[in-house]
Protein backbone atom coordinates (compact mmCIF):
# COMPACT_ATOMS: atom_id res chain seq x y z
CA UNK A 1 0.00 0.00 0.00
CA UNK A 2 2.79 2.43 0.98
CA UNK A 3 4.69 1.32 -2.08
CA UNK A 4 1.76 1.96 -4.43
CA UNK A 5 1.11 5.38 -2.91
CA UNK A 6 4.79 6.33 -3.25
CA UNK A 7 4.78 5.18 -6.88
CA UNK A 8 1.72 7.31 -7.62
CA UNK A 9 3.05 10.39 -5.82
CA UNK A 10 6.41 10.13 -7.57
CA UNK A 11 4.66 9.83 -10.94
CA UNK A 12 2.42 12.77 -10.18
CA UNK A 13 5.47 14.84 -9.35
CA UNK A 14 7.12 14.02 -12.64
CA UNK A 15 9.56 11.22 -11.91
CA UNK A 16 10.03 8.67 -14.67
CA UNK A 17 9.36 4.93 -14.51
CA UNK A 18 12.72 3.86 -13.12
CA UNK A 19 12.85 6.61 -10.49
CA UNK A 20 9.24 5.84 -9.54
CA UNK A 21 10.16 2.18 -9.08
CA UNK A 22 13.20 3.05 -6.97
CA UNK A 23 11.28 5.51 -4.79
CA UNK A 24 8.42 3.04 -4.30
CA UNK A 25 10.80 0.25 -3.39
CA UNK A 26 12.70 2.44 -0.92
CA UNK A 27 9.43 3.48 0.75
CA UNK A 28 8.28 -0.13 0.90
CA UNK A 29 11.54 -1.21 2.56
CA UNK A 30 11.36 1.69 5.03
CA UNK A 31 7.72 0.87 5.87
CA UNK A 32 8.52 -2.82 6.35
CA UNK A 33 11.41 -1.88 8.65
CA UNK A 34 9.11 0.42 10.62
CA UNK A 35 6.55 -2.32 11.20
CA UNK A 36 8.89 -5.28 11.71
CA UNK A 37 12.02 -3.91 13.31
CA UNK A 38 10.70 -0.61 14.65
CA UNK A 39 7.26 -1.32 16.01
CA UNK A 40 8.00 -5.04 16.24
CA UNK A 41 4.47 -5.91 15.03
CA UNK A 42 2.96 -4.15 18.07
CA UNK A 43 -0.64 -3.36 16.99
CA UNK A 44 -0.73 -0.42 19.41
CA UNK A 45 2.13 1.30 17.64
CA UNK A 46 1.78 3.23 14.42
CA UNK A 47 4.03 4.38 11.65
CA UNK A 48 3.69 7.47 9.53
CA UNK A 49 4.75 8.38 6.01
CA UNK A 50 4.92 12.02 4.93
CA UNK A 51 5.63 13.29 1.42
CA UNK A 52 6.99 16.70 0.58
CA UNK A 53 7.98 18.09 -2.79
CA UNK A 54 10.46 20.91 -2.87
CA UNK A 55 11.77 22.70 -5.94
CA UNK A 56 14.73 20.33 -6.06
CA UNK A 57 13.63 17.09 -4.46
CA UNK A 58 11.02 14.66 -3.28
CA UNK A 59 11.38 14.18 0.47
CA UNK A 60 9.73 11.22 2.20
CA UNK A 61 9.78 10.74 5.95
CA UNK A 62 8.91 7.40 7.54
CA UNK A 63 8.52 7.42 11.31
CA UNK A 64 7.82 4.55 13.68
CA UNK A 65 7.19 4.30 17.42
CA UNK A 66 9.67 1.53 18.17
CA UNK A 67 12.72 1.40 20.37
CA UNK A 68 14.95 3.22 17.90
CA UNK A 69 17.67 2.17 15.50
CA UNK A 70 21.38 2.77 15.66
CA UNK A 71 22.50 3.14 12.02
CA UNK A 72 26.04 2.20 13.04
CA UNK A 73 24.80 -1.21 14.14
CA UNK A 74 23.62 -2.22 10.67
CA UNK A 75 26.00 -4.79 9.17
CA UNK A 76 27.31 -4.25 5.64
CA UNK A 77 25.38 -6.75 3.47
CA UNK A 78 28.15 -6.65 0.86
CA UNK A 79 30.79 -7.90 3.28
CA UNK A 80 31.83 -11.44 2.33
CA UNK A 81 30.68 -12.82 5.69
CA UNK A 82 27.20 -11.31 5.17
CA UNK A 83 26.69 -11.97 1.49
CA UNK A 84 24.76 -15.21 2.02
CA UNK A 85 22.67 -13.96 4.91
CA UNK A 86 18.92 -14.15 4.39
CA UNK A 87 18.23 -10.66 5.76
CA UNK A 88 19.81 -7.27 6.35
CA UNK A 89 19.54 -5.69 2.89
CA UNK A 90 16.63 -3.29 3.43
CA UNK A 91 18.55 -0.18 4.50
CA UNK A 92 21.23 -0.93 1.91
CA UNK A 93 18.61 -1.00 -0.88
CA UNK A 94 17.08 2.23 0.40
CA UNK A 95 20.49 3.91 0.30
CA UNK A 96 21.10 2.50 -3.19
CA UNK A 97 17.85 3.81 -4.61
CA UNK A 98 17.66 7.25 -3.01
CA UNK A 99 20.01 10.23 -3.32
CA UNK A 100 20.11 11.01 0.39
CA UNK A 101 19.08 8.93 3.39
CA UNK A 102 19.09 10.12 6.99
CA UNK A 103 18.27 7.92 9.96
CA UNK A 104 17.39 9.70 13.17
CA UNK A 105 16.86 8.01 16.51
CA UNK A 106 13.89 9.72 18.17
CA UNK A 107 14.22 7.77 21.41
CA UNK A 108 11.73 6.23 21.24
CA UNK A 109 11.09 5.70 17.55
CA UNK A 110 13.06 6.07 14.38
CA UNK A 111 12.69 8.63 11.63
CA UNK A 112 14.14 7.82 8.24
CA UNK A 113 14.22 10.56 5.64
CA UNK A 114 14.51 9.63 1.99
CA UNK A 115 15.41 12.23 -0.61
CA UNK A 116 15.25 11.86 -4.39
CA UNK A 117 16.46 14.82 -6.40
CA UNK A 118 14.53 15.99 -9.40
CA UNK A 119 16.20 14.86 -12.55
CA UNK A 120 15.84 16.23 -16.03
CA UNK A 121 12.61 14.26 -16.59
CA UNK A 122 10.96 15.77 -13.51
CA UNK A 123 12.09 19.27 -14.38
CA UNK A 124 10.42 18.96 -17.77
CA UNK A 125 7.11 17.76 -16.43
CA UNK A 126 7.08 20.60 -13.91
CA UNK A 127 6.22 22.94 -16.74
CA UNK A 128 3.06 21.03 -17.70
CA UNK B 1 -0.27 -10.20 -7.43
CA UNK B 2 0.44 -13.36 -5.46
CA UNK B 3 3.37 -15.52 -6.44
CA UNK B 4 2.59 -18.71 -8.31
CA UNK B 5 5.11 -21.53 -8.46
CA UNK B 6 4.73 -24.33 -11.00
CA UNK B 7 7.10 -27.29 -11.16
CA UNK B 8 8.13 -29.32 -14.16
CA UNK B 9 10.85 -31.92 -14.63
CA UNK B 10 13.15 -31.77 -17.63
CA UNK B 11 16.10 -34.16 -18.02
CA UNK B 12 16.59 -34.61 -14.28
CA UNK B 13 16.26 -30.91 -13.50
CA UNK B 14 13.37 -29.44 -11.53
CA UNK B 15 12.30 -26.20 -13.14
CA UNK B 16 10.18 -23.91 -10.99
CA UNK B 17 8.34 -21.34 -13.06
CA UNK B 18 7.64 -18.38 -10.81
CA UNK B 19 5.03 -15.81 -11.67
CA UNK B 20 4.28 -12.69 -9.63
CA UNK B 21 5.98 -10.94 -6.73
CA UNK B 22 8.54 -12.40 -4.33
CA UNK B 23 8.03 -10.19 -1.32
CA UNK B 24 7.81 -10.41 2.44
CA UNK B 25 5.04 -12.78 3.49
CA UNK B 26 3.18 -14.95 1.04
CA UNK B 27 5.53 -14.63 -1.94
CA UNK B 28 8.60 -15.57 0.07
CA UNK B 29 6.77 -18.43 1.78
CA UNK B 30 5.58 -19.88 -1.53
CA UNK B 31 9.14 -19.89 -2.88
CA UNK B 32 10.47 -21.42 0.35
CA UNK B 33 7.83 -24.16 0.31
CA UNK B 34 8.46 -24.94 -3.36
CA UNK B 35 12.18 -25.44 -2.79
CA UNK B 36 11.67 -27.39 0.45
CA UNK B 37 9.17 -29.66 -1.28
CA UNK B 38 11.63 -30.46 -4.06
CA UNK B 39 14.47 -31.12 -1.61
CA UNK B 40 12.25 -33.40 0.48
CA UNK B 41 11.70 -35.49 -2.65
CA UNK B 42 15.41 -35.70 -3.27
CA UNK B 43 15.33 -33.31 -6.20
CA UNK B 44 18.51 -31.35 -5.82
CA UNK B 45 18.94 -29.84 -9.28
CA UNK B 46 16.69 -26.81 -9.22
CA UNK B 47 16.30 -24.10 -11.82
CA UNK B 48 14.23 -21.09 -10.76
CA UNK B 49 12.66 -19.44 -13.79
CA UNK B 50 12.25 -15.77 -12.87
CA UNK B 51 11.09 -14.57 -16.29
CA UNK B 52 7.65 -13.65 -14.94
CA UNK B 53 8.72 -12.31 -11.58
CA UNK B 54 7.48 -8.75 -11.66
CA UNK B 55 8.86 -7.53 -8.36
CA UNK B 56 11.22 -8.65 -5.63
CA UNK B 57 12.04 -6.93 -2.35
CA UNK B 58 14.84 -7.41 0.18
CA UNK B 59 12.91 -10.26 1.77
CA UNK B 60 12.55 -11.92 -1.63
CA UNK B 61 16.28 -11.55 -2.25
CA UNK B 62 16.86 -13.13 1.15
CA UNK B 63 14.58 -16.00 0.19
CA UNK B 64 16.56 -16.62 -3.00
CA UNK B 65 19.75 -16.69 -0.91
CA UNK B 66 18.15 -19.10 1.58
CA UNK B 67 17.02 -21.35 -1.25
CA UNK B 68 20.54 -21.30 -2.68
CA UNK B 69 22.19 -22.21 0.64
CA UNK B 70 19.56 -24.87 1.47
CA UNK B 71 20.13 -26.62 -1.84
CA UNK B 72 23.90 -26.26 -1.62
CA UNK B 73 23.90 -27.66 1.93
CA UNK B 74 22.29 -30.80 0.53
CA UNK B 75 24.97 -31.08 -2.13
CA UNK B 76 22.57 -29.86 -4.80
CA UNK B 77 22.62 -27.07 -7.36
CA UNK B 78 20.26 -24.12 -7.63
CA UNK B 79 20.43 -21.80 -10.64
CA UNK B 80 18.45 -18.84 -11.85
CA UNK B 81 16.92 -18.47 -15.31
CA UNK B 82 15.81 -15.41 -17.26
CA UNK B 83 16.09 -12.48 -14.90
CA UNK B 84 14.08 -9.38 -15.64
CA UNK B 85 16.05 -6.13 -15.69
CA UNK B 86 14.76 -5.15 -12.25
CA UNK B 87 15.81 -8.44 -10.67
CA UNK B 88 19.11 -8.40 -12.54
CA UNK B 89 19.84 -4.90 -11.24
CA UNK B 90 18.99 -5.92 -7.67
CA UNK B 91 21.33 -8.90 -7.81
CA UNK B 92 24.04 -6.66 -9.24
CA UNK B 93 23.88 -4.03 -6.51
CA UNK B 94 23.69 -6.65 -3.76
CA UNK B 95 26.72 -8.44 -5.28
CA UNK B 96 24.70 -11.65 -5.55
CA UNK B 97 24.93 -11.81 -9.31
CA UNK B 98 28.34 -13.42 -8.91
CA UNK B 99 27.05 -15.87 -6.29
CA UNK B 100 24.22 -17.29 -8.37
CA UNK B 101 24.67 -19.14 -11.61
CA UNK B 102 22.39 -17.08 -13.85
CA UNK B 103 21.31 -18.36 -17.27
CA UNK B 104 19.27 -16.91 -20.11
CA UNK B 105 18.62 -20.05 -22.13
CA UNK B 106 16.65 -22.92 -20.59
CA UNK B 107 18.20 -25.75 -22.61
CA UNK B 108 21.69 -24.46 -21.90
CA UNK B 109 20.82 -24.07 -18.22
CA UNK B 110 19.58 -27.67 -18.00
CA UNK B 111 22.72 -28.88 -19.71
CA UNK B 112 24.90 -26.99 -17.22
CA UNK B 113 23.76 -29.01 -14.19
CA UNK B 114 26.48 -31.47 -13.26
CA UNK B 115 24.64 -33.54 -10.66
CA UNK B 116 21.57 -34.50 -12.62
CA UNK B 117 19.82 -37.72 -11.63
CA UNK B 118 18.61 -40.08 -14.31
Amino acid sequence: MAEQKAFEVAGKWGFGDEAQHHIAMAVREAAVNAVLHGNAYDPNKKFFIAYEMTAESMVITVTDQGKGLDPQSIPDPLAPENLLKASGRGIFLIRSFMDEVTIKNLDPGTEITLVKHRGHEAANSKEE
Amino acid sequence: MTLKATNRQVDGVSIVDLNGRITLGEGSVILRDAVRDLLSKGRKCILLNLADVTYIDSSGIGELVSAYTSVRNQAGELKLLKLTKKVHDLLQITKLYTVFDVRDDEAEAIESFTKKSA
